[in-house]
Order: structure tokens, then sequence, then C-alpha cells
């Protein structure tokens, strides 16, 4: 699909003997909010790292705007890399910069703008995500929402066309929740550009994704618009959707039987 | 940390640095004046040098004027060729003595120049042709015993 | 025997995972070397970590090389003067603090305090994925926090060591000449005339150099490397000690061994 802006095609990853996907094939169309979604360990992280460049496919590959990542020099990664901004799971703001110097960092590493530019360029975005008043704690001073917040205004700082959000909702409480989906959502709109989202939230995400894949057992069991996945009978969606404690995902992890563990 | 007060202290730091080098090496050490004139080289032959050292004092009158420059073997006439380099304020005469002396009782050996009264002066490259050499001690002690044992004859 | 073969399996492991870490180690050294330009262009991020390293240890150098200057003129004393030669003291503290204490002391000291902390920072910065995101944001992690850090500690050794010896012969001096009562004129003059600048004290600022460049390049890898969790950056704060210290003590042999014969 020529309006998709990354593809991944029979994507391979694993480490040495271990394959954590086994041929995976996404799509994600410009514009849109995809979310990649599984239990923990599916490998839904690994996929990020993979179109940021940070690991090399075992097999298959990973294309962004047409460009092959692995394929790519160090050079050719970090160009790509302007045009992403990413969330990581907590933040992962510089301890040792205040928020302003946080959001500021990606404008003075890649830009020659004057200082009063980025002064107001980082206050927009600051205001963009609501902590325009913030602008000068350090991170220590910043709770779990906020910090996410600051690190979620960095991230858009270069107007970027890909922004991936790292498990953006664990660990918060219901506002930062509600406040966060809300900005992912707004913010995706008003850039113009792609989100993609890696979570296990379901009713957050289904509430504002376009489009929704679920990872198991590294293949893409299932994939759809919110709608179609509610729908599905698929017994491994239906157990994620539903939240139900035992199906295709067992309770019980491998244990010989209780006649030999309890000595019957 | 204002960048104001981290290059004040930076500055202050490495001044601090480079303010106990220079003490180490005026007051510890002995890089003084004299080292950093300028010098001209003469050489002397000596049979046998003792433990004189590269960088031994070279005195005049118990005055450092010099240091010992490096000492080699001349294997065509066998003895030690000595190269001295002298303060170019001080000039000594061609017909100088060169002396190894022993500084204290086993102390490190110097050379110590001795005027003599030729008008001429050394120059860069000249060789001081009257020498005497170190005091070994054994040759001391063996000089000794024989004088007794012919005394006691 | 199958425990003596468990045995030789741990040593072989040990030994063949320590060269790996040594490989390692040595490939983050050149790549230190090869993005090291923004440490000079952008001379700010080093002044930072000379900042950390140097100015924030200067209370522990200069009270250290105070007590031990101050030992060596109180143990100088009581052998030297056995043997008449109690006005030598100068001599003895100061080439004992130029040629060997100062550099190697300085660096152990600097190991146990700026090693650490850049292994603490750096392991934590690794943990919270600030290296990640500083990847992300297409920055070389190298080029904007490793390679200055690295810099700053080969330039603050020399530097602390040049005031450990300083302070260090200060100290002798407060020992031998006001309170024990040797003669002021001796100790300095028999201290010029023994103490060879270009052989003692330059030889003294070469060993601090090449101990600065190996504690920091320890210090950085083991924070660098470090598994990112709570644990592992403790453990790696206590390798880069140990490692530091046994490296810089081998090296101080190495050096000496050089400095003397040739």
């Amino acid at each position: 699909m020529s309006n998709s802006i990354i593809s991944i095609k029979d994507l391979s990853f694993g480490y040495g003997d271990r394959l954590l996907h086994k041929g995976i094939d996404m799509e994600f169309p410009r514009g849109k909010v995809s979310a990649i979604m599984g239990g923990s360990g599916s490998g839904k992280t690994t996929i990020l790292r993979l179109i940021g460049g940070q690991l090399k496919p075992t097999s298959g590959q990973v294309e962004v705007e047409g460009t092959i990542v692995h394929k790519q020099n160090r050079d050719g990664i970090y160009r790509l890399r302007r045009k992403m901004g990413m969330l990581f799971q907590h933040g992962a703001l510089f301890s040792d910069l205040s928020v302003f110097e946080n959001v500021a960092f990606p404008m003075r590493e890649h830009t020659n703008l004057p200082e009063n530019i980025i002064k107001d360029l980082v206050l927009l975005k600051l205001n963009a995500v609501g902590l325009r008043g913030a602008a000068y704690l350090m991170p220590p001073e910043l709770s779990g929402g906020m910090a996410r917040r600051v690190a979620l205004a960095r991230a858009i700082a270069l107007d970027p066309d890909i922004i991936m959000y790292d498990e953006p909702f664990a660990g918060l409480d219901p506002i930062s929740m509600a406040v966060i989906c809300d900005l992912i959502r707004s913010l995706n709109d008003a850039l113009g550009a792609t989100s993609i989202i890696v979570t296990h939230d379901v009713a957050e995400t289904f509430s504002f994704a376009d489009y929704i894949y679920f990872v198991a057992e590294g293949v893409v069991a299932a994939e759809g618009s919110p709608k179609q996945l509610m729908a599905s009978k698929l017994p491994f969606v239906k157990q994620f959707i539903h939240a139900e404690k035992d199906g295709p995902v067992p309770f019980h992890y491998n244990a010989p039987s209780m006649k030999e563990d309890f000595a019957l | 940390m204002d960048k104001i007060k981290l290059d004040a202290w930076v500055g202050i730091f490495v001044a601090i640095g480079v303010i106990s080098l220079l003490g180490l090496a005026m007051k510890v050490g002995n890089l003084t004046s004299n080292d950093i004139r300028e010098t001209y080289m003469v050489t002397a032959n000596f049979e046998n040098i003792g433990g004189l050292k590269p960088r031994a004092p070279v005195k005049g009158a118990g005055v450092v004027v010099g240091r010992v420059n490096s000492i080699v073997f001349d294997t065509k006439a066998y003895h030690a060729i000595v190269s001295i380099d002298i303060d170019k304020r001080y000039v000594f005469p061609k017909d100088t003595f060169a002396n190894i002396y022993t500084a204290g009782l086993l102390g490190e050996q110097y050379i110590g120049l001795e005027a003599g009264g030729e008008e001429k002066n050394l120059e860069q490259g000249d060789r001081i042709t009257q020498t005497q050499d170190a005091v070994v001690l054994e040759k001391l002690i063996s000089q000794f015993l024989y004088s007794k044992a012919s005394e006691e004859e | 025997m199958k425990t003596l073969l468990k045995f030789f399996e741990k040593i072989g492991c040990s030994f063949s995972s320590r060269t790996l870490r040594l490989g390692a180690a040595t490939r983050l050294f050149f790549l230190i070397l090869i993005y090291s330009a923004d440490s000079f262009k952008r001379i700010h991020l080093t002044i930072r970590e000379i900042y950390f390293t140097g100015v924030m240890s200067l209370v522990i150098i200069i009270v250290s090389a105070f007590f031990v200057g101050m030992v060596l003129g109180l143990q100088g004393y009581y052998t030297l003067q056995k043997y008449g030669s109690s006005e030598a003291i100068g001599v003895l503290v100061a080439l004992s603090l130029v040629r060997e204490l100062g550099p190697v002391v300085t660096a152990l000291l600097f190991a146990g305090r700026a090693g650490t902390a850049i292994t603490a920072e750096i392991g934590l910065m690794k943990a919270t994925e600030q290296l990640s995101a500083m990847e992300m944001m297409a920055v070389s992690p190298i080029a904007r926090i490793i390679a200055p850090r690295f810099w700053a500690g080969v330039i603050t050794m020399p530097i602390l060591a040049s005031i450990f010896s300083m302070v260090g012969v200060l100290g002798g001096y407060v020992v031998a000449v006001p309170i024990i009562g040797v003669d002021e004129g001796a100790f300095w003059s028999q201290m010029q005339a023994n103490v060879d600048f270009r052989f003692d004290i330059v030889n003294g600022l070469i060993k601090s150099v090449v101990f600065g460049i190996a504690c920091t390049i320890i210090a950085l890898f083991e924070g660098f490397d470090a598994p990112p969790t709570a644990e592992g950056v403790s453990r790696a704060t206590t390798r880069t000690v140990v490692t530091s210290s046994l490296v810089i003590l081998a090296l101080d042999f190495v050096l000496t061994s050089f400095m003397i014969s040739g």
C-alpha cells in the first residue's frame, strides 16, 4: 500500500536460537493511530526498536517511507530517526536537565535556531501537553504522569512524521490516563503524523485507535479496527479483550501433574 | 548548575593545579634558571669515572656551573668520554683541570673544575686535557694495605 | 571428580568472559576516540564533567594529601634519625610523593570517588532508558555523554596528582620543620638538589595521565555495560573500584620499571 508510511514484511527476529517474532507483516497507514497489543513478553516493544533501527531483523525487512531500515548506515539511520519521536515507558527524561532543557534538547542538537525561537517553541510544546508552568522544574520533581507528558512534548519537539509510544498508560492514575489518551489522538491529528502505540491497555486503546494488531506466539494473531475486533470470535482475542482469567493463554504455568507434586 | 559558576570553579581548579605544578617544579625540583640558560658543551676524558652519572653537577669553586650531559666509552682508546654542558655565563681557560669529586663521604659524584692560567678560553666542542679520575675505594684500600705491608718490612 | 571439573569450568568461564569484556572495553575506547570531536568543539560539555570529577574531588585529595605528607614526615624522620640522616627528610617526602604516592594514591582516590560516580550515573542512565532515548533522537550517546567524561578524567587526573604531591610536601614540611625541628634550609635545599624535574616530576605526571585514562575507561565501560537493574548498577560500581585499583597498581609497576631503566 503506498499510503503506508511504515511497512513490515515477513519480519523474523530472535536471540540465538530462540525466535521472538516468526514472520510478521504489518502496515501502518499515514495519519492513523495504530496499536500493537499482546501479552507481556510477546515482543511488542522489540518491534518499535526494529522500526527505529536499534535492532536488526534476523530475516525480513522494515521499511520506513520506502527506505529499508537495517540496510542503512549510521548516518542513514540517524536521518530516519529525525522523522521519528519516541515516548519511552517511564519518560526517560535526562535527569540532569530541567524540563525546559529536555524539550529543547532535540531542537538544540538538530537545528540552528536562535535561543529566543527555541524558547517559544519549547513553551508551545509544553503548552500542548499542559505543562507550560512546569518548564523550570527538574525531572525528579515531577510525578509519573507529568514526566510522561514532558517526554511526549520532547518526542514531538521537531514535529515528527512518526510518533511511537512504548506502554504510555502503564502505571498511571485514571486522570493521567485520560489526559494521555486525549493527547495521543489530538497531537496525531494536529501534526498530521502517524502514531504507533505498544500497549496492553484495552479500554483506553480501543477508544481512540484506528487499527489494532494483536501479537501472540511471535505472529500477528489478529488485526482489525476496534469494532471488528470486539466482534471477533477468535478465542485469544476474546480472552484478551474481555479480560478472561483462563483461555488460550493458560492460568497455570507449565507444572507437573498435581499427583506428582503433592505425592497423592 | 549555572554555566558561569561551573566555568568559574573549573577555572579555579585548573589554576590550583598549575600553581601546584609550578610549585613542585621550582621549590621541590631543580627547575631553576640554570637549566633554561644557554650552555656550551666541552668534553673530558677519564680513565675511571667512578660513580659519575649523567645530570650530575659540574662545579667551579663549589658553585654549580653546568651539568654532565652524557658519558660514553671510547672503544679505541678504552677511556670514558664525558660531555658536559657549561652555562654560557661562565668561561674557563683552556688549561682547566676537571676532577671527579665525591660530595660528602659516601655521596654522589660530581665534576669540579679548577681554572688554569691560559688566556684563551674553552669554547663549544673543546676538550679539557687535564683530568683526574674518581677515587675508587678499592684502589685506595689496596694502596693503603700495600704501603702498610711495605712499612712493616 | 565432578567438582574438580566444575572448578576448572568456572575458571575458564571467568577467563573467557573477562577477555570478552576487555575486548568490549577496548572497542569503547576506540569509539570514544572517534567521537571525541564534540568534546572539544562544545567544550562546555567537558568543562561540566571536569567540575564533577575534579572540583568535587578537591576536598578528599587535599585532606588525604596533607595527612599522607604528615605521616611520611613522621615515619621518615623516625627511620632516618637512626642513621643520623634526618636532614634528608625533605628528599624522602618529596620523592615518595612525586614519584609514587602522588600519582598512585590520587588515582585510587579518584577511582573510588569519581570513578564510582561515573559508573553509577551512566548505569542509571542506561537503566532508565535515557541512553536509548538519546539514540532515538539521533544523537550519539557516546559523543554526547561518554566522550566528554573520558576527556574530563584524563585532564583532571594530572591536575589532582600535582595538587596531591604539592600539598603532601607541605604536610611533610609542617611535621618536619615546625613540629620536629628539622632545619628549614636543609629540608628544602636537599630536596631541590635531589628531585629532578625531568626524571621525577614529569614521570609522575606521565603516570597520572596513564592512570587517568585507565580509571576513566574502566568506570565508563562498567557503567555502559551494566545490566539495567538496581543490582546490576551497584555491582558495576564495585567492579569499577576493584578493577581500577588492580590496574593502577599493575600499571604503576610497569611504568616504574620503564622509567627507571630507560
